[in-house]
């Protein structure tokens, strides 16, 4: 029974205030880039991807790989809400802490339902290139979703993989640009400007879409345009807000990389009631 | 399996040439083995494997970096993947991938370095990997490989497949002298003792080994009796056959075609100081970078030949006295 877009938007909701409340309980951690990609990991969790959180290694499960691993919270929040057996939604706020499941960045040591480890950035199109090409190869029906950061693909490797899955013609991944326009040292285009995106990609091989990622039909709709596109690979180039859903957050570069104090976490609970 | 004492080290073929007809046999065997190179498939012999399977390698262009990613989401998905290039760019290119993709999460990806050491010759430092022992057995949960010849690339190859968990493999451009018949047994982590010996013992890999051997065959006509000992796996390492040639010697030499510092020598040296301290010399190259070459000239220039092992023999002889 697929799920309507309310319900859908009273996931993201409740994804958000376990964002906010788990990086508040930790004292550090990334809010700002977790917040962006609420929708483009509830839409892909709880509507679009053929997954079984009771059976998290099914061997056809789509796969998501979070390759801006610093927003590991988004992606903790939304596996617990969606009932991984590893992912336990009442120990979302021991982030960080020592002996915890959810470690500052997603690592399958401790979280086995995870489909890599990540943290270094510019590496998850690689991982999931070779998802797609052993699907490929064992006749798999399984896809293979990617979420890259906007600072991230400053990253030379994401460009080397960009090549080689247009190449290969590995049109069972999809790439997620979380365009959000900020990183840790201030606004990509003063650190290292990456527009224009949708080009570039083009111009790489792949089809390329420009969505708005805070729309869940919007992102429904890319996600289907690209499973229908054969030849190449896809990128959704989803134009976000970072810090999305807090008012002091949103396009605020501080709060890409800081913590809310315990008066920011009420205010920002009270706005996401 | 007796010592022997006789070796003819005829010269065979290279250990990146054994290493390619080992890949297309275990193809053969495994539709799950599956093969990545960086436009040096010719130079690394998958082009054997590509040949026969072109579905299932992956050509990544000159691009390292990725190329370790794509083994390791190959591997996530259950392919056994190997992933080959020089030693020195899959090595120092790829490190960062090889640290976050593929031995933290311990994923089955199986990393063939060809053209190790000096000994590729003409092409001079920058295609020269004389580190890579080193950053490897920095990797947790590695296990490292460096054969000697034919037989022990075959077999190690064959082993580092059966092996679940990372592998890196160190190879060689030239014909890799003959120390071991066809049939052999190799186990990853157990040394192979070449030659008895009572006053010291010579630990060698790679190229090294035949060196260790025709060092100790001269070391006997001077009445020092060297036992030769194969370290074929660089990590982990034959703790047990390190001790014991400690205690039965009392004098170790450590030979290989890398930098002294960080490579077989420093690791043995460790299990040494933590079991049965003894004095110790080593083989290796000393802080720097080597130079274009006939391979011949740059072993010899270098200090990595069987001359060079038995001086350090008896210094290291003399030591203990």
């Amino acid at each position: 029974m697929p799920r309507s877009v309310e319900e859908l938007q009273d996931i993201a909701k409740r994804v958000r205030r376990d964002i906010v409340q788990m990086i508040g309980a930790a004292k550090s951690g990334h809010p700002g880039g977790s917040l962006s990609a609420v929708e483009i990991l509830v839409e892909l969790y709880f509507d679009f991807m053929r997954i079984d959180p009771k059976n998290p290694k099914w061997p056809d499960r789509d796969r998501f790989i979070l390759s801006k691993g610093h927003a590991a919270p988004v992606l903790y929040a939304v596996m617990a809400e969606a009932g991984y057996a590893d992912t336990p939604l009442d120990q979302l706020n021991t982030l960080r802490k020592l002996g915890s499941v959810y470690q500052g960045h997603p690592d399958v040591r401790f979280i086995p339902s995870l489909e890599a480890s990540a943290g270094s950035l510019g590496e998850g199109l690689s991982l999931a290139l070779g998802m797609g090409l052993a699907a490929r190869l064992d006749g798999r029906p399984f896809r293979t979703y990617v979420l890259l950061g906007d600072g991230e693909i400053q990253e030379g490797q994401v460009w080397e993989a960009a090549m080689a899955g247009a190449f290969h013609k590995a049109d069972n991944i999809v790439a997620i640009v979380d365009y959000n326009g900020i990183q840790l040292d201030g606004f990509v285009k003063d650190i290292m400007e990456v527009a224009p995106l949708a080009e570039k990609w083009r111009a790489f091989g792949w089809h390329a879409i420009e969505i708005d990622g805070h729309d869940l039909p919007s992102v429904r709709k890319a996600l289907c345009e690209a499973e229908s596109t054969k030849g190449k690979p896809t990128c959704i180039v989803a134009h976000t807000i970072k810090g999305k859903g807090v008012s002091f957050m949103e396009n605020n570069p501080k709060f890409h990389g800081m913590a809310p104090t315990p008066a920011e976490v009420e205010l920002a609970l009270q706005e996401l009631r | 399996m007796p010592a022997r004492t006789r070796f003819d080290l005829k010269p065979g073929p290279a250990t990146r040439e054994a290493f390619g007809r080992t890949l297309v046999e275990l193809g053969r065997e495994n539709k799950d083995v599956v093969v990545c190179d960086a436009d040096l498939s010719k130079s690394t012999m998958t082009t054997y494997f590509a040949k026969e399977f072109p579905d299932r390698f992956f050509s990544c262009g000159i691009a390292e970096a990725n190329m370790v990613g794509v083994g390791a989401g190959l591997a996530s998905a259950g392919k056994i993947p190997f992933v080959s290039s020089f030693s020195v760019f899959v090595m120092n290119k790829g490190f960062e991938q090889l640290r976050v993709c593929v031995a933290y999460p311990k994923l089955n990806v199986k990393v063939v370095g060809t053209h190790s050491g000096i000994s590729i010759g003409e092409d001079g430092p920058s295609q020269m990997s004389v580190e890579e022992t080193a950053l490897a057995c920095s990797l947790p949960g590695f296990v490292v490989l460096s054969p000697a010849d034919e037989a022990a690339t075959k077999a190690l190859v064959r082993a580092a497949a059966a092996h679940i968990g990372p592998v890196f493999i160190r190879t060689g451009r030239p014909k890799a002298p003959i120390v071991y018949d066809a049939g052999q047994v190799f186990e990853i982590g157990k040394a192979i003792e070449l030659i008895e010996g009572r006053d010291v013992a010579i630990i060698a890999n790679g190229l090294l080994v035949a060196e260790s051997i025709r060092a100790a065959e001269a070391l006997e006509a001077e009445g020092i009796s060297a036992r030769v000992i194969d370290m074929h796996t660089v990590k982990p390492l034959d703790r047990e056959a390190i001790r014991r040639a400690a205690e039965d010697t009392g004098a170790i030499v450590v030979a290989e075609e890398h930098l002294a510092d960080g490579g077989l020598g420093v690791r043995v040296a460790q299990v040494v100081a933590e079991t049965s301290p003894c004095p110790m010399e080593f083989v290796g190259i000393r802080d720097a970078y080597a130079e274009s070459g006939q391979p011949g000239e740059l072993m010899e220039k270098y200090g990595l030949v069987a001359r060079d092992v038995a001086a350090a023999a008896r210094k290291v002889v003399a030591r203990k006295r």
